[in-house]
């Protein structure tokens, strides 16, 4: 493996990453082109979006030249072989998180994943056919989130309240960035309906302890819904392992194209809910004074589906597992733990969320004392150094650590020791630029 | 590098010593506006004095770019009838849409100013926002405080 180290910091902890980093970059072609004037282009927001292996490409590209039709409809050639590209990306998506395939729903995204639940929830409640009502939410119930979510898993469950008359809890932070549970067992209780969380923060980068929820909410009999948006990419995730209802996932985190998301719930769930979007593909017989349904996963599923995408979700897949999902897991611990170590050696910053690696994954953010996140990120941006800057769609957590915005980094499997070491420079840099460079004693 | 052509010294002078800032009494309309991608905030109070612009008072937090851009503002529109102030705006606005041609700021340096010194932002489309956040809010604001001291004349309205 080689690191091109132009920096090595003094007593720095350098172990070998577990993936050979200018190999994984020869497979992103975008990693070779350059920005803002000729700089290496450093990207460090695979948390937003990550950037696409060539293979992914290809297989959508394969499929517009070669086998493009819509799935399930039609009985020419092109139709055979679209559909069994499509089902087979699902086979595939559904080995990858453990899942049994009629239990993997296509969606657009996380959000469109959340949304399909929540709008089900409420569906279920004036719902005709009585075994859609089961899991209906009205009046009287609650739904418990975290303070931790992003917008994408709690405001689909405030409108979902706002709609049929049922209350939102949630369960708080501690002050190093982990959930508090010390009142779970009243949050969580008779009343609650379902009990939405991440698993891993998109802004503090803590990972959650999902068993004890897990357990509080089978004992009061609630639905549990995973947001694996963090998670799923960056860790292995397996859902009989997990023990909740629902997962849900985005394909363009994890290296697949931008459109097709992943919506996992246990079949006599699933097979329990009404449909949130209908029309074609979803149904099972039309008449004019109505209609009934394909069990899921098709009843999730209305219209012509997001096929290419599909299969270039299957190909990201692919490449992940023949790296290694634990690997991959390794890789980015090591990266974190010497970006926090890197980080928090430099006067003025402070990193919001757990200063360790303890429980965390790589989503690293922080403030610098004296320049705003978007100042320091316009001085990232001029170095070719790419990063998120903002509330990162999670307003309540920037609030609840008393800071506007922070400067988020993440990694993912094409990041170096080199990148981290850009990046370190380059909030020195803005330090020097705005001339905020605090004496080194306050470290 | 490109950051001096954003960050001119006009506009860091502007950040680290603000003028105006602070809310004060009387006044006859507030706003509070924020910018949702990235959090940046202004509280900001429009005192008249018939139709001049008597004060502007303001608070926020937010990048160097948008803290700037009010100090700037302040400077521009203190004294000036609520149709001038308006069209300075939309003098700022021609500037931000113009990505960094010099001739559209060499245009606009008698109208604007500072304020010309913010060419350089309309070269980042992601920072245009911040730059126009406190105009926005002037706006809005000069349209409420008229609607209170002109109640006859309709909410946005020509004033004179």
């Amino acid at each position: 493996m080689t690191q091109t180290v132009s920096r090595p910091a003094g007593g720095a902890h350098r172990p070998p990453l577990p993936l050979d980093v200018e190999a994984i970059r020869a497979d992103f072609p975008i990693l070779s082109r350059t920005v803002r004037d000729g700089k290496r282009l450093v990207y460090l927001d695979s948390g937003a979006t990550s950037q696409k292996p060539r293979s992914v490409l290809d297989a959508e590209r394969d499929f517009y030249e070669n086998h493009n039709a819509a799935p399930h409809r039609g009985a020419h050639q092109l139709a055979e072989e679209a559909t069994g590209l499509y089902e087979a990306a699902r086979a595939r998506i559904a080995d990858f998180i453990g899942a049994a395939v009629e239990e993997v729903v296509f969606t657009r995204n996380t959000t469109d994943a959340v949304n399909t639940v929540a709008y089900a929830l409420s569906n279920a409640a004036t719902a005709k056919e009585p075994s859609f009502r089961r899991y209906a939410v009205g009046q009287g119930d609650e739904i418990v989130v975290t303070e931790m979510e992003h917008h994408a898993n709690l405001v689909p469950w405030q409108q979902l309240c706002e709609r049929t008359g049922a209350t939102l809890r949630w369960l708080g932070l501690t002050d190093d960035g982990r959930l508090d549970l010390s009142d779970l067992g009243t949050v969580v209780n008779e009343r609650t309906k379902l009990v939405a969380v991440t698993q891993q923060s998109n802004i503090l980068g803590t990972i959650n302890p999902l068993e004890p929820i897990v357990a509080r909410a089978r004992e009061v009999g609630a639905l549990v819904l995973v947001d694996g948006a963090q998670s799923v990419p960056h860790q292995p995730v397996d859902v009989a392992a997990l023990g909740a209802d629902f997962l849900v996932f985005s394909g363009h985190k994890m290296l697949g194209p931008t459109g097709v998301g992943v919506l996992w719930g246990r079949y006599d769930v699933l097979d329990a809910l009404p449909p949130f979007l209908t029309g074609g593909s979803m149904i099972e017989v039309v008449r004019m004074e109505g209609s009934t349904f394909m069990p899921p996963p098709q009843r999730f599923e209305a219209g012509v589906p997001m096929t290419a995408q599909v299969v270039g979700l299957g190909a990201a897949v692919d490449y992940l597992q023949g790296l290694g999902m634990d690997r991959v897991q390794a890789h980015e611990e090591a990266l974190t733990a010497y970006a926090l170590e890197q980080l928090q050696a430099v006067p003025g910053v402070t990193v919001i969320g757990p200063p360790d690696t303890v429980a965390r994954g790589g989503a690293v953010s922080f403030t610098v004392e004296g320049i705003h996140p978007h100042d320091v990120g316009q001085v990232l941006d001029d170095l070719g150094i790419a990063v998120r800057v903002g509330h990162h769609c999670a307003w309540p957590v920037v609030r609840r650590y008393g800071v506007p915005a922070t400067t988020r980094a993440t990694f993912y499997v094409h990041t170096g020791y080199d990148d981290v070491d850009a990046l370190v420079e380059g909030v020195r840099s803005a330090q020097r630029f705005f001339g905020v460079t605090p004496e080194e004693a306050t470290a | 590098m490109q950051l001096q052509s954003m960050y001119q010294d006009i506009i860091l002078d502007h950040y680290r010593n603000p003028h105006g800032r602070g809310l004060r009494e009387p006044f006859e309309a507030e706003v509070h506006h924020v910018n949702p991608t990235c959090g940046d905030e202004v509280t900001l109070r429009v005192h008249l004095d018939g139709d001049t612009i008597a004060d502007v008072s303001y608070e926020g937090m937010g990048c160097s770019i948008s803290q700037a851009s009010v100090s700037a503002m302040y400077d521009l529109v203190i004294g000036r009838s609520v149709p001038e102030a308006l069209e300075t705006g939309e003098h700022f606005m021609t500037l931000m849409q113009s990505k960094g041609d010099p001739a559209a700021a060499e245009k606009l340096e008698d109208e604007l100013e500072d304020a010309v010194a913010f060419a350089g932002v309309s070269k980042y489309p992601a920072r245009i926002k911040c730059a126009l956040m406190s105009w926005m809010a002037l706006k809005d604001a000069s349209a409420r405080a008229l609607s209170v001291t002109h109640p006859t004349t309709p909410t946005g309205g020509q004033g004179a």
